[in-house]
């Protein structure tokens, strides 16, 4: 694959570089490493534009609980709670329903079928996140106040986290919403997944006399569970991440919230709603470190994913 | 038949459900994307009368934010697109090694890291180097600050697709230019990158429809501006900043707006994402 690397010997010694061709190798070189730099660059200058916050709140940032620039006291607890909840409950929600396609694309659709849904899910992940705001706030929060959020708490209103006056605009919408948006990210790759999985085993279960599910089941699920997680672990760092449709439905208020039909604040949405208004330098800063601990957040998601889909597409690759 | 169903009833039964749930799923994921683009059309195409299309925002129109979102998109691919293939070129070509891995994982890293993170780094990039004396303070909000945003998310995208399309490139053809004696970096730039050019084209797509759907780092950036673009060191308008504004706005008419303004924004993007699928697809058929 990599002809300039593999020629060995007396070839290279021929094709010996000439100045032009270190100095383009040296550009592309420079330009990658630059690319890495940038987000060292990232990390670095978040890190300075917060240090002042960094130095007056140290680690008790993380567990302060209020959010007031009249008293200066800033904490990020409760953003830290309302990303988790809101991530927790997209992947709830928008996992089974990415598992579901995924199988349906790969496994059972009819061939001509296949290549138009697969974009047509795919045209999920093109809408601008802002656009799912707008659809959020005009159209799917009073759905969600008048018929979804009344029925869910029909069945489940005994449990607490159902309890209160649903208003639409609240963490559950919020949830929903990222469930949507993580959709297409998560059903595309574990289809890659259980795309991989090699036809033998789906012959072996179906010569056992398998059903089409029994060997989606046993055959290609069990083989592609490793795809699979990472891909929901992939949309979990698009979830943690996702800022305009979330600032835009979550209802904005920066607190603890008991139930899911209660406004809340996600990390990303308590930067996006409080950037414009706020206090320089210390509520500034104390935004930036939001955003620092974001980015720590996502860092370490992704990487964790790309261990998981990488060990993965490596089993598959030889496998086949 | 007694009640509990022979077993092998049972299975067939249990594999027809499973079956229509997974096609219940499809249904699922298709039911928001057409209430998005039914909404958008229902209460969007209304609002788009000449006068909205035309002028700016200071005149009730969002002529400026379309104004402002080629702008930012020609300045950001100007500066994303030559950097994003250079990196490209060197993870294929050069790459196969371990600094090739690490700069691997770092592209891939950072075409992850949330937009906003971002946003608040190009704010605060140009902030700090303010303090140093390099820029006027005021540059924070700026197209500057707003294209710096833009060109790191964009970067890391371009590098990916444009080192997958290059790979595609098939190694005889490296061979065969070699053999004729011509240089390296002539091969690459006039034999690799040349037949996958499509390939490139598309990345170069994906690229500019993500960057074209942007707000979050745009509020931190390139704030807002009723009126065109004025200079590279002043705000300036965009379509999903401008959607936003009017999508949190009290005024009726404001909220009707949005929905304009999100027609046109998603078309644009659908557009962009079709046209990059119809390039792959050219590309098969010619070959």
């Amino acid at each position: 694959m990599h002809v300039f690397q593999t020629l060995r010997g007396r070839t290279r010694a021929r094709l010996r570089a000439t100045p032009r061709d270190l100095v383009f190798e040296g550009l592309s070189a420079f330009t990658a490493l630059s690319v890495v730099g940038l987000l060292v660059l990232i990390t670095v200058i978040l890190y300075l534009a917060a240090a002042e916050s960094i130095r007056t709140y140290g680690f008790g940032f993380l567990s302060g609980s209020v959010w007031d620039s009249v008293s200066q006291r800033f904490g990020a607890a409760p953003f830290i709670y309302g990303m988790l909840v809101t991530s927790a409950l997209a992947l709830l929600l928008g996992v089974p329903v990415s598992l579901g396609i995924a199988i349906f694309l790969s496994e059972l659709s009819p061939p001509w079928l296949r290549i138009p849904l697969t974009f047509i899910v795919e045209l999920l992940a093109a809408v601008p996140s802002v656009v799912y705001g707008l659809w959020g706030i005009f159209v799917l929060g009073p759905a969600m106040r008048v018929y979804i959020e009344p029925g869910v708490q029909a069945v489940l209103g005994f449990l607490p986290p159902f309890q209160g006056h649903p208003i639409g605009s609240d963490v559950f919408t919020a949830g929903v919403i990222l469930a949507i948006m993580i959709i297409p990210t998560i059903s595309a790759v574990s289809r890659e997944a259980l795309l991989a999985v090699p036809d033998s085993q789906r012959e072996a279960a179906l010569s056992l006399g398998a059903t089409r599910w029994e060997t989606t089941r046993l055959g290609v699920l069990r083989y592609a569970r490793a795809g699979i997680f990472g891909a929901a672990i992939l949309g979990l760092g698009r979830a943690v991440g996702e800022t305009m449709a979330v600032t835009m439905t979550i209802g904005n208020r920066a607190a603890f919230f008991g139930s899911l039909f209660e406004p809340g604040q996600t990390i990303a949405s308590q930067i996006a709603s409080r950037w414009l208004d706020a206090v320089p330098p210390l509520e500034l800063g104390a935004l930036i470190q939001l955003g620092l601990v974001l980015m720590l957040v996502s860092l370490f998601i992704n990487l964790f994913a790309r261990l998981m889909v990488g060990r993965f597409l490596r089993v598959g690759e030889g496998a086949e | 038949m007694k009640f509990p169903v022979d077993r092998d009833t049972r299975r067939r039964w249990f594999d027809f459900i499973m079956s229509g749930a997974t096609l219940l799923c499809v249904a699922l994921a298709l039911l928001p994307l057409g209430s998005i683009l039914f909404e958008a059309l229902v209460r969007g195409a209304p609002a788009l009368t000449p006068t909205f299309l035309t002028q700016s925002s200071l005149m009730g129109g969002i002529a400026n934010a379309i104004q402002g979102t080629v702008v930012l998109i020609g300045l950001t691919a100007l500066v994303a697109l030559p950097v994003g293939i250079l990196t490209g070129i060197y993870l294929s070509e050069y790459g196969k090694n371990r600094l090739g891995g690490i700069v691997r994982l770092f592209v891939d890293v950072m075409t992850q890291t949330p937009s906003i993170v971002v946003g608040i780094f190009a704010y605060s990039f140009i902030f700090e180097l303010s303090l140093l004396g390099f820029f006027p303070p005021p540059l924070v909000f700026s197209v500057i600050s707003a294209v710096i945003a833009l060109a790191t998310i964009m970067i890391p995208i371009v590098a990916r697709t444009s080192e997958e399309a290059m790979r595609l490139v098939p190694t005889s053809a490296r061979e065969a230019a070699l053999a004729l004696g011509i240089p390296r970096y002539r091969a690459i730039l006039r034999v690799v990158l040349p037949s996958c050019a499509s390939a490139l084209v598309t990345g170069a797509l994906l690229g500019i429809a993500r960057v074209g759907g942007e707000t979050a780092p745009l509020i931190m950036t390139a704030a807002w501006n009723n009126d065109f673009f004025n200079g590279l060191n002043q705000p300036i308008a965009a379509l999903p900043t401008q959607v936003y504004r009017f999508a949190v706005s009290p005024s009726l008419a404001e909220n009707r707006a949005a929905w304009g303004a999100s027609l046109i924004l998603v078309l644009l993007m659908l557009s962009i994402s079709i046209a990059s699928r119809a390039v792959i697809r050219m590309r098969a058929v010619r070959r």
